[in-house]
């Protein structure tokens, strides 16, 4: 049964359906490590992903994958990249999970190194590791630490390639090229499935599960300049927003530093790492004057302000002092066509510039989520009981740029991202397993709940006339980039909550002029635009009730921290469009919980 | 793009490779014009989704935008390459603009080819690390430097398709001669140090159609959006297989 033009309703009593030990929605990096382990376990697991999953946008990963391997340094701690993390995330990181992350990292490195992973070399045959920002030793105050792991500049690329490849010797049942709708949920809030379709076919399916994994990655795509990948709309964070359940600290988003002028394409913080740095139109090296220590390797939150600083000030470089440059030229061709080929390659076509002769016009970009799906160091998906407490979602799971075990509460390390992938997409398939070891039950949905989960999907099937979705998601970009940018003030803030919530209503009334089954493109933009909006109706309205600055959070209204109300994880629900707050975890397992201090770099 | 002057627009002929496999219609090519601003060199893939805004019909694969994801590998105005990654400066002659699937491989919907055969063709090589050594979570495996140099020109595969649209010997016999990009991913486990299972890789690679079909065409590597060449990965292959049987 495809869909068609028919205008056929879809309903449970007619929905074929499949069945799996465990579903994971993703086959990015954080989806083919927790599908690795499933699968290593013999439970009967399918990855659904809406491209190959090769094409997922861990694929364009430059820098590397930061963690403590003792390579660069064989002094080197785990404790003092979570002293990083933690400072890093301006102190709304999870302590619990980053002590996690940090000190797991090491076995899931080696595991990959293991697996074939094309990592860089020293000349002593080990990992090759560079620097990244906000990266030290002895707990900042042993200077610049070389923490980040790296594939020259394309980890991502060796990291998912290999990670595929695993894959498939393992024997991975994959659905490929499958878009994933909605969650079918059971009377008793627990996540028994997903509704899917074929898109090759346009064959919709109910995917029925105990184990749901969403690892959708990131959803940069609400923004008009973005590193992101087009397929990065949020669909899983949509998918559980819709579903009742909530997103954790949705106002933080990362403004990478270096995005290519004019494109939004992005230049490694490696750039940096290897000695390169940032200019202004008179020549000079800014960073020196807002971050006297690590200069351009500051966090990347305190360089992109510096830079827009410059700009507003008028100091931007090019005819519309729109932008500043990058530097690289100073190290030569050996070290710049070595060690970052990728980064020639995208300069030269998206900036049209040989960066080891030439400096590169940049620009802050939309880059990287630091909220998402709140979840605990297992990967299982957290709810809020009525008195506050989390409640875990049965059958439900997030890993990955999706999820928010919160390793990067208000601003990401660089090279924090991949680490926290393999780590918690580990973990969540080890946690799987160990359920079925001990056995679940979950009950069966209704015909009702499933018809339920087919509402969206249907009513952009039947449409018969309505709003442009291309128009609506261009409107709806334009309104995240003018409102919710570096800067933010109460003032533009209400006015972009007004305008996303009339996006919302354009959205709910979308018309999908092509109704044929096969391939059908435009059937995927309609049903990604509602996950765009509600990531980016969640983004705004948080940003909004967080008053205070933080991280990448940065208010002129509100230019101070505060850690008296605001030391907190923001908690917001779709249904009532309300934030609440939730409290950061300062209870590590093996170490003293690192206490807020202001944060200079 | 909407306040563009009138003197900085250049109207370009796009035509496009349209079937529908549920419609009667033979494959056709959909003739637009498309407005591109002049002082901007657009990529292939902008263009393709200008005309998407005129018809949401038109359907293409495309995910990263920048060339690393191997997602929209077409056949532009006669020449294989990445959507995202071709320039209209390189692309465009006598201002017209001709966009087909890659040759070769059964067509799904316009622009969108089927992997199947490709893929497999990949999975057959054995496309993973093969040691004797147990996977140990505590240490990495050593490699030099000059061991590690081997593999780059043979890791950057982004398995776009490229290459193996491109050649001849693949379009003749898609299901047993391996191809470029297969052959390309095989020789990068054979020459990566940590790999222990050189010899059973050449066994398999042995027989007269996997590797032996590839005459040296080259077109693959003309083709190859990453600046890969398969060829000589292919050569060294043959090389071993022939020292082999020596
Ligand atoms: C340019 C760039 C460079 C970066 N460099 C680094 C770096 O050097 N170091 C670092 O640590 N981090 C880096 N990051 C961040 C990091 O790459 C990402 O956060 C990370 O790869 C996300 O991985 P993921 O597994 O969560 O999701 P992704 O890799 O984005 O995968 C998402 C998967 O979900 C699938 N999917 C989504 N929606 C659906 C749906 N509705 N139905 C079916 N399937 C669906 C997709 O098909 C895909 O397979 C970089 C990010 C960018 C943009
Ligand atoms: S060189 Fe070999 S593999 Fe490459 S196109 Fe020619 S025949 Fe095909
Ligand atoms: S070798 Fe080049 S052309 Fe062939 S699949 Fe790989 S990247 Fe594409
Ligand atoms: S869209 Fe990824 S390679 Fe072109």
């Amino acid at each position: 049964m495809a869909m068609n033009g028919k205008g056929t309703l879809l309903d449970a009593a007619s929905l074929p359906v499949k069945e799996f030990d465990g579903i994971i929605v993703g086959g990015g990096g954080s989806g083919m490590m927790a599908s690795l382990q499933l699968a290593k376990s013999g439970l009967n697991t399918a990855v659904v992903s809406k491209v190959f999953p090769t094409r997922s946008h861990t694929v364009s990963a430059q820098g590397g994958i930061t963690c403590s391997i003792q390579s660069a340094d064989p002094d080197d701690d785990w404790r003092w990249h979570m002293y990083d993390t933690v400072k890093g995330s301006d102190f709304i990181g999870d302590q619990d999970s980053i002590e996690y992350m940090c000190k797991e990292g090491p076995e899931a490195i080696f595991e990959l190194e293991n697996m074939g992973l094309p990592f860089s070399r020293t000349d002593e045959g080990k990992i090759y590791q560079r620097a990244f920002g906000g990266q030290s030793k002895d707990y900042g105050k042993g200077g610049q630490a070389e923490r980040t792991c790296a594939a020259a500049d394309r980890t991502g690329h060796a990291l998912l390639h290999t990670l595929f490849q695993a894959n498939v010797k393992a024997g991975t049942n994959f659905l490929s090229e499958w878009f994933a709708v909605d969650l079918v949920k059971n009377q008793n809030d627990q996540v028994v499935g997903v509704i899917a379709f074929e898109i090759e076919s346009g064959e919709p399916f109910f995917l029925k599960s105990k184990a749901t994994v969403l690892a959708t990655g990131g959803a940069g795509r609400i923004y008009q300049t973005t590193s992101n990948a087009l397929i990065n709309t949020g669909d899983g964070t949509g998918m559980a927003l819709r579903a009742g359940y909530p997103v954790q600290d949705m106002e933080m988003w990362q403004f990478h530093p270096t995005g290519i002028h004019g494109h939004g394409t992005l230049v490694t913080e490696g750039c940096r790492g290897e000695g390169g740095y940032l200019i202004n139109k008179d020549g000079e090296r800014f960073m020196e004057r807002y971050a006297p220590n690590y200069k351009d390797l500051a966090s990347r939150d305190v360089v992109a302000r510096s830079m827009f600083t410059e700009i507003l000030e008028g100091r931007g470089c090019g005819p519309d002092a729109d932008h500043v440059f990058l530097k690289l030229d100073h190290l030569g061709p050996e070290i710049v066509h070595k060690r970052l080929p990728g980064v020639t390659e995208l300069s030269k076509r998206f900036a049209h510039v040989d960066p080891a002769e030439h400096p590169i016009p940049v620009v802050p970009t939309c880059h990287y989520a630091m909220g998402g799906i709140p979840t605990n160091v297992h990967g299982q998906v957290i709810s809020q009981n009525p008195d506050g407490t989390d409640k875990i979602i049965d059958g439900l799971y997030a890993a990955g740029e999706a999820a928010c075990v919160s390793v990067h509460g208000g601003n990401r390390l660089g090279g924090n991202s991949l680490l926290d992938l393999i780590v918690f997409g580990r973990s969540a398939g080890l946690h799987i397993e160990e359920t079925f070891k001990s056995g679940i039950e979950l009950d069966n949905p209704s015909s009702g709940d499933i018809d339920y989960a087919l509402r969206n999907l249907n009513r952009v099937n039947v449409s018969q006339s309505g709003e442009n979705f291309v128009e609506v998601k261009k409107d709806l970009q334009k309104t995240m980039q003018m409102n919710f940018g570096v800067f933010r003030t109460e003032e533009l803030m209400v006015n972009g909550i007004k305008e996303v919530s009339n996006l919302r209503e354009k959205s709910q009334n979308i018309h999908l002029a092509d109704k044929s089954s096969q391939f059908n493109t435009a059937r995927v933009e309609a049903l990604e635009l509602l996950n765009l909006i509600e990531v980016a109706e969640a983004t705004a309205i948080s940003a909004n009730e967080r008053k205070e600055s933080r991280g990448a959070h940065s208010r002129e209204d509100y230019p101070e921290r505060d850690d008296d109300n605001w030391l907190k994880h923001s908690i917001y629900y779709a249904d009532s469009k309300q934030v609440s707050k939730r409290e950061v975890n300062f209870r590590p397992k093996q170490v003293q919980a690192f206490q807020p201090i202001v944060r200079t770099y | 793009m909407n306040s563009i002057a009138a003197n900085e627009i250049k109207t370009l002929k796009l035509s496009i490779y349209r079937y529908d496999p549920l419609k009667k219609e033979k494959p056709y090519m959909q003739d637009f014009d498309i407005d591109i601003p002049l002082e901007k060199d657009l990529m292939v893939l902008d263009v393709l989704m200008l005309a998407k805004e005129k018809d949401p019909s038109i359907s293409f694969r495309r995910s990263c935008r920048e060339g690393v994801c191997g997602s929209d590998g077409l056949n532009i105005n006669g020449k294989n390459g990445l959507g995202c990654i071709t320039p209209l400066s390189d692309a465009v002659r006598s201002n017209k603009l001709s966009i087909r699937p890659l040759p070769g491989l059964p067509v799904i919907k316009d622009l969108i080819v089927d992997m199947k055969q490709f893929v497999d063709q990949y999975k057959k090589v054995k496309p993973y690390l093969i040691t004797d050594k147990k996977v140990d979570t505590r240490e990495a495996i050593p490699q030099t430097v000059q061991e590690r140099e081997k593999l780059d020109g043979l890791y950057e595969c982004i398995m776009c398709g490229c290459c193996s649209t491109a050649c001849p010997s693949f379009w003749w016999n898609p299901d047993k001669f391996l191809g470029p990009a297969a052959l390309l991913q095989a020789y990068r486990f054979i020459a990566d140090s940590r790999d222990t299972a050189t010899e059973e890789r050449l066994e398999q690679l042995e027989d007269a159609f996997s590797v032996f079909r590839c005459h040296g065409i080259m077109n693959c590597v003309s083709v190859c959006p990453k600046g890969l060449n398969p060829t000589k990965a292919i050569g060294e292959i043959k090389k071993m297989l022939v020292k082999r049987a020596l």
